[in-house]
């Protein structure tokens, strides 16, 4: 009955639905669906953090309203799941061409020990234009993390250094701040794209 | 699967012809395709190189460490991303393959990370790269260093 119910929304629906099984594939190792209970951050309007962007301003929640925002953490000494997302997200914002112009693209830094305002400048300009990188002191981070309800912690590694467990997860903001959404990591891209036009939308609706 | 028939086809006619294949020695079985890493910035950040790692044999192969003149300390790590959305790494110690499978290290899971690299890992080069397996065995590929945005194989 509830296929035959599906059905009538016709072959798109099929392909949703079967994108998004393709999606709990991906979620196989853990139990629960993509947004936890009690994980959703704060409206950005409800943070309070001072960090310094990769060319030196100031910034803060404040400096994301008004457009539509990607943020994510990560750190520059990250082997492989930060350049993965920040090239997932390099293509996503390719893939929206002049739309992308219209948004808010942020990388936070979990790592302010290694990650000085020169280091998020050099790492970024390896990726889109759009991104920014934000670092700032230890316990203005932690305030941002808190804000997004993320997580992170330092681990030290065999070679004497040491790596960083965080989220990673890319957030997406309406232009007013309110949380829409997040975008998994290894989701697929046609799901991730839609999800970003989505918060583009709020805006548009919110202006009218 | 045409990429994988083209592939045993050329290693059989190249091994026919007498000349040598890379990444077709030690355990005769085992195929790597697609080896391919992102340049680094400099040496002080660990890197990370990725591939598919064929058994072709009839008998199973256990992947037990890596060896490379870039870097001091390579080894198969495993980035894992639980319920959360936090994602973490640790060592993926022996990786077995059953006889007909294959292994697929890339972003986000099984990668070969390298630490304390001896060198910059500056796109266009490339770098060798053997694999060790338990039974004294090993397999040397040649890793293409990709730039640092690169999303896989074919970027």
């Amino acid at each position: 009955m509830r296929r035959r119910a599906i059905l009538g929304y016709g072959a798109a629906g099929v392909g949703v639905v079967a994108l998004m099984l393709f999606a709990g594939w991906w979620q196989v190792d853990g139990p629960g669906g993509p947004e936890p209970i009690g994980q959703r951050p704060v409206a950005l309007t409800a943070m309070d953090f001072r960090l310094t962007d990769h060319e030196g301003n100031a910034v803060g929640p404040e400096t994301l309203i008004g457009r539509p925002t990607m943020a994510f953490f990560g750190f520059t000494y990250c082997p492989d799941v930060c350049p993965t997302t920040l090239s997932d997200i390099s293509g996503w914002l390719d893939d929206l061409g002049d739309e992308a112009d219209e948004m808010n693209v942020v990388f936070i830094t979990v790592d302010p020990e290694r990650d000085t305002v020169e280091t998020m400048a050099e790492y970024v300009g390896y990726f889109h234009p759009a991104i920014r990188g934000w670092t700032g002191p230890e316990e203005q981070i932690a305030r941002v993390a808190d804000g997004f309800h993320a997580t992170y912690e330092r681990v030290p590694t065999e070679s004497g250094d040491y790596t960083m467990n965080h989220s990673a997860s890319v957030f997406l903001f309406a232009a007013s701040g309110r949380f829409v959404t997040m975008i998994d990591y290894h989701e697929p891209r046609e799901f991730a794209v839609p999800k970003i036009r989505r918060a583009l939308e709020e805006e548009m609706e919110g202006a009218t | 699967m045409k990429k994988y028939i083209l592939t045993s086809i050329l290693a059989a006619l190249l091994t026919l012809g007498g000349l040598s294949v890379p990444a077709l020695a030690g355990p005769e079985d085992v195929v790597v395709e697609n080896a391919w890493s992102r340049a680094s910035i400099g040496v002080n950040r660990p890197g990370a190189a990725y591939m598919t790692i064929r058994n072709t044999g009839d008998e199973p192969v256990t992947l037990i460490g890596l060896t490379t003149p870039l870097a001091m300390m390579p080894e198969i790590h495993e980035t894992k991303t639980n319920a959360e959305g936090v994602s973490s790494m640790s060592p993926a110690g022996k990786i077995a393959i059953a006889p007909g499978e294959s292994v697929a290290l890339e972003p986000g899971g099984l990668h070969a990370m390298l630490m304390r690299l001896q060198e910059p890992m500056t796109e266009g080069e490339t770098f060798p790269l053997t694999l060790l397996f338990d039974d004294g065995g090993e397999v040397t590929v040649e890793v293409t260093i990709l730039g640092i945005s690169a999303r896989g194989p074919e970027d």
